[in-house]
């Protein structure tokens, strides 16, 4: 780990600010992410701004009937929040299907959204990785692959988004709400949110230097059955090798997103509107651009077999 | 005391503390954290720093250039060891590559130099500060592809010899009227056991003390002495607890050196544990196999044919994966050939991990029997009921001898001996009677419970049991007190308590009367904690300086030693009886004696078996397995405590389904080592994974085995089980698996087609 220095932002506005003064800070939360890769020295920040006393870490409705999720909301409040467990069931699923207890209780709303892939080869920093070491090339193609994104990829990078609780975000089409250093608000849809690796696979988001996640914002609730389910070698604390989110409606309709399979949750609209037409057409749209390795290439048969049993359980809720 | 004719009636039998299920001696330390381990050692040396490895970023060439010079001048750093400041350095006997390298490289991970500082972090910063550059060579790392030429191995493990030919087995094979020829593979696998590998230094002078994380003491102090070029007798290794250690801990490994150099270079106590990342690449690993069997019946369904060859590979001098062995001795058949081959790889050294050899071996060898099962129509268990034999069917000559000229011609020592206990068959039938084996579906593919494919499997269990020297001191005080002494390591194993409830037995004194002392090598030498062998020998050794201490007290009290009655905190013959504390008076009285053994392991096979039984749920649409039900019927000798040992059955349990299903350290062909080297990426089994787990011991005395009548059982619970595991996803879903880990991908185009249409 190298050397840093350490403050404690008492605004959200001052977080921001406090960042573009330090080139190459990051915030800090819960840390169950960046402290791990800190002492690994492959995020080696020289300072680091502690958000935690910001307040932001309420769970409120919108006059619109959704939520307004604080950027501080631990992942074991906003699972268990009555709201989000009535209304948002995929997200509480997600979540839920994430990390382990002690880690749900300390890792936050933002925290999560803005977690590193856990592709092995950027976990070692003796390693070829373009995302941890720009230009230095990617060990994962042609090198161990299995769980490597199937989606989005590019010749430089083939690593996936490990979040189980953005891919129920995405089918909830939840928007990011920021704060400049320059004070400025806005939001970003989810949808937007992250970028595709491309030749920069170290830009992960479209985040500006010193930019603050401060809420998740979800839209009134969509109703319909809300599933998550999460494919992996054991049965707890382990990423997804696919996931699928899915709210199926009455009729057969609905929306479907994928974990586990691409740089970023993926969602297809085309995908969406096939929902009544079975997994095959679903899995069909979803994976059209898909570029596998031999072995990664399972991930295919992979996810139209867990949409097939999400609308196989939608069905039957 | 030397064991060279079958144990008879002993004090031992009396049973009033053996054989009991009693909580550990050690638990209450254990749970409320006052049971230290090497790490957390503040207190035995002032002024500890602190040591980080950094290991090679390569997997063979050799360093070119190494610039320590930022590191130097890092805050806090008080020294830093390198191959090149380090001195002569030896290889212990036990290592096969470097504890520190440089300039040449022999694996990934291999360590390169130590930083040592005043805190862990600035050591740790500072390590990322050395510069090295590397001048890489091109290596071996994909066992399958330089299989062929790989040579039979130079050494057989405790199995004896590389290899055995029984009759004609080619030709008997190409007659058999039913045959099966198939090849599995096994993966490199990693301990991963709870506490990493760690130890503090201290130089007083010439002496070192250690602190350190060790099975075996005196193998450690050894190698430590011989690595280091000081005579052994000026090294003290202390080890009194063990986070576990599967193997990867019965030798001196790089936290042990590095500490000890650091220490040196630092002129003050330095402390290094091994970080997580390193562990998997650094240390050992048990070693990926590819097993060929082959099996040949008559329509009858007895076997007339069997071979098991096994391919592993290791660095250059390292040791194979000898997973053919327990094929000599589990199934009847007149021709047979074993063999076990080792190829040279550039991979991390190889070495044992929990049953080596069996383990892997069951593992192919067990899924080879249900095949063969289904290919005769008969049941799995009644086919190996049907091939049980009461002799070792095998009789290969023994490894030779140093000096002996390999050419010579060699009788074998004893041809076919017979088995000192064998009741396989008691744990088939018995298992399959308590689990339910009847309502098995041999039709595989054909029991649904809602989305999950639900089967059945069995595989059997064999361990063979090993005979290690071993010594205690036993000490009497006035108080009544025995305290008994010796280096035996309780590694999680519950090697306190059985011991305490030996000398109990032995000394007449309740369990509170006894106290235990292990794992310093200031202690008499024992068999140490490895290859299920520690509980019956180190138990034995005990049983052999109580016999000694007897012996004085009935002296000392006027008793003829053979009518003494040792009972209630007293010797009692005839109608007298003395107290012991009376009889230890201030000085008190002391007795150190070892246990060594005759011939009974030549004239008679000592082995322990079992079966395993298991149900299996996989997931019809995603092929995620899910161990429903595990049972295992073990025959093992004497039980000296039924609650440690099942611990140690379940234990070894789940970690074959870990083999089974996710272990797999996964090699990078082109660059030389293991990706997934942490716990994220190395996936062992999650307590979600593991199912209701059930052990019976079938009521066993092996009175060829020690006076304690005991066998090992630590490594028969993961001898087969993942091939119990393997065996029921195929009855769940009729695709047949033969490399491992059965993961979901290999299940997938196997599985029922799903109605992908609304």
């Amino acid at each position: 780990m190298k050397p840093f220095t350490y403050e404690r932002a008492t605004s959200p506005a001052g977080a921001a600010a406090a960042a573009l003064r330090h080139p190459g800070a990051r915030f800090v939360a819960g840390g169950t992410n960046l402290l791990d890769l800190m002492k690994l020295e492959i995020e080696t920040p020289p300072h680091l701004i502690d958000v935690n006393g910001l307040k932001l870490d309420a769970i409120e409705s919108t006059d619109d009937g959704g939520l307004r999720i604080g950027a501080l909301v631990r992942n074991t409040d906003l699972a268990a929040d009555e709201r989000v467990r009535r209304d948002y069931g995929v997200l509480s699923r997600a979540l839920v299907a994430g990390a382990s207890g002690q880690l749900r209780n300390m890792a936050t709303t933002a925290g999560n959204l803005l977690q590193r892939t856990r592709c092995p080869y950027f976990y070692d920093t003796n390693q070829a990785c373009n995302k941890r070491s720009p230009g230095s090339g990617c060990a994962a193609i042609g090198g161990f692959s299995r769980v490597h994104a199937v989606l989005g990829v590019s010749d430089t990078c083939i690593a996936t988004h490990p979040s189980d609780m953005a891919v129920g975000l995405r089918v909830l089409d939840a928007v990011v709400e920021t704060i400049r250093p320059d004070g400025t608000v806005r939001t970003i849809p989810l949808a937007e949110f992250y970028r595709l690796p491309g030749k920069e696979p170290q830009l992960e988001t479209v985040l500006d230097p010193g930019e603050l996640i401060t809420a998740v914002l979800l839209p009134k609730p969509v109703g319909g059955v809300h599933l998550y389910q999460k494919v992996r070698d054991r049965a707890s604390y382990a990423f997804a090798l696919i996931s699928v989110a899915a709210i199926v409606q009455k009729d057969g309709t609905g929306r479907v997103a994928l974990g586990g399979v691409a740089p970023k949750p993926w969602r297809v609209e085309e995908a969406d509107a096939e929902m009544p037409n079975g997994a095959r057409a679903v899995a069909a749209k979803l994976l059209a651009q898909a570029t596998t390795t031999p072995e990664n290439a399972f991930k295919l048969k992979l996810v139209e077999r867990t949409l097939a049993s999400v609308l196989a359980e939608a069905k039957g809720a | 005391m030397k064991f060279d004719t079958p144990a008879k009636t002993n004090p031992i039998d009396q049973l009033k503390v053996v054989g009991k299920p009693v909580d550990r001696i050690d638990g209450p330390l254990k749970t409320t954290g006052q049971a230290p381990y090497a790490y957390e050692r503040h207190d035995v040396a002032a002024k500890q720093a602190y040591g980080w490895i950094l290991g090679a970023a390569i997997a063979k060439g050799r360093i070119a250039a190494m610039d320590l010079t930022a590191a130097r001048a890092a805050p806090g750093v008080v020294a830093i060891v390198t191959a090149e400041n380090a001195g002569k350095l030896a290889k212990g006997e036990y290592n096969t590559a470097l504890l520190l390298g440089g300039p040449e490289i022999q694996h990934y991970h291999q360590a390169i130099a130590l930083v040592v500082a005043e805190t862990f972090e600035q050591a740790r910063a500072a390590a990322g500060l050395i510069q090295v550059k590397y001048a890489a060579a091109k290596g071996t790392y994909d066992l399958a592809a330089v299989k062929d030429s790989a040579p039979i191995a130079k050494s057989g493990g405790p199995g004896g010899a590389p290899e055995s030919k029984v009759g004609s087995f080619v030709s008997a094979f190409d007659e058999a009227p039913v045959q099966l020829d198939a090849t599995y593979t096994t993966s490199d696998e990693s301990h991963s056991m709870m506490e990493p590998h760690a130890s503090i230094a201290l130089w007083e002078g010439e002496k070192l003390t250690l602190w350190t994380s060790n099975q075996m003491i005196a193998w450690g102090v050894a190698d430590l002495a011989k690595t280091l070029g000081i005579p052994p007798e000026n090294v003290r290794l202390i080890s009194p607890y063990i986070g576990g250690g599967f193997g990867g801990k019965l030798f001196l490994r790089a936290d042990a050196l590095m500490a000890s150099l650091g220490a040196k270079a630092a002129g003050r106590p330095v402390k290094v544990m091994l970080q997580r990342s390193l562990i998997p690449n650094n240390t050992t690993h048990r070693a990926a196999t590819i097993q060929r069997i082959r099996i040949g019946a008559g329509k009858d369904g007895k076997i007339t044919a069997i071979s098991h060859e096994c391919w592993s590979g290791d660095l250059p001098g390292g040791n194979p994966e000898t997973g053919a062995i327990q094929t000599r001795a589990l199934y009847a058949g007149d021709h047979r050939m074993t063999a076990n081959r080792l190829a040279e790889l550039d991979l991390p050294e190889a070495n044992a991990m929990r049953a080596p050899g069996e383990a892997p071996g069951l593992a192919a060898l067990e899924i080879a029997m249900d095949e063969m099962a289904e290919k005769l129509g008969l049941d799995p268990v009644a086919f190996r009921i049907l091939n049980d034999t009461p002799v070792v069917p095998d009789n290969p000559p023994p490894p030779p001898a140093k000096d002996e000229k390999p050419d010579q011609p060699k009788e074998p020592p004893n041809p076919h001996p017979p088995f000192s206990q064998r009741q396989l068959v008691k744990c088939l039938t018995d298992g399959a009677q308590h689990f339910g084996w009847k309502k098995r579906n041999p039709k595989p593919g054909q029991v649904r419970d809602g989305r999950w494919l639900v089967g059945l499997g069995v595989a059997v269990a064999f361990r063979n049991n090993l005979l290690m020297k071993s010594a205690a001191r036993v000490r009497l005080d006035a108080k009544g007190i025995v305290t008994v002494e010796t280096d035996m390591t309780d590694i999680g194993t519950g090697s306190y308590t059985i011991i305490a409830q030996t000398a109990a037995e032995m000394m007449g004194v309740p369990l509170e009367k006894v106290v235990v002392r292990l794992g310093d090598s200031s202690f008499p030498v024992s068999c140490g904690s490895g290859g299920q062998w520690g509980a019956n020998n180190s138990t034995s050794g005990v049983y052999a300086a109580c016999t000694k201490l007897r012996g004085l007290l009935a002296e000392k009290a006027g008793f003829n030693v053979e009518e003494a009655v040792f009972t209630g905190g007293e010797v009692r013959a005839g109608n007298s009886n003395i107290l012991l504390a009376t009889l230890a008076g201030p000085e008190g009285l002391v007795a150190e004696d070892l246990i060594e053994y005759g011939d009974l392991d030549k004239k008679y096979q000592q082995s322990t078996f079992g079966a395993h039984f298991v149900e299996v749920g996989v997931d019809a649409y995603t092929g995620e397995t899910r161990v429903r039900r595990m049972l295992a019927v073990c025959a093992a000798g004497r039980i000296l405590n039924p609650k440690t040992a099942r611990s140690q059955v379940i234990g070894a349990m789940t970690m074959a389904v870990g083999a089974a299903l996710m272990e797999e350290l996964v090699v990078d062909k082109r660059l030389g080592f293991f990706v997934n080297h942490d716990l994220a990426g190395y996936e062992v089994p999650v307590h979600a994974d593991i199912p209701h787990q059930e052990v019976i011991f079938l009521d066993e005395t092996d009175p060829i085995s020690s006076p304690m009548k005991a066998k090992g059982v630590g490594e028969l619970g993961i001898c087969g089980a993942a091939a119990a595991v393997a065996n029921a996803i195929y009855n769940a879903t009729g695709v047949r698996v033969r490399d491992y880990p059965v993961k979901l991908d290999k299940l997938l185009d196997g599985l029922p087609e799903l109605p992908m249409e609304p």
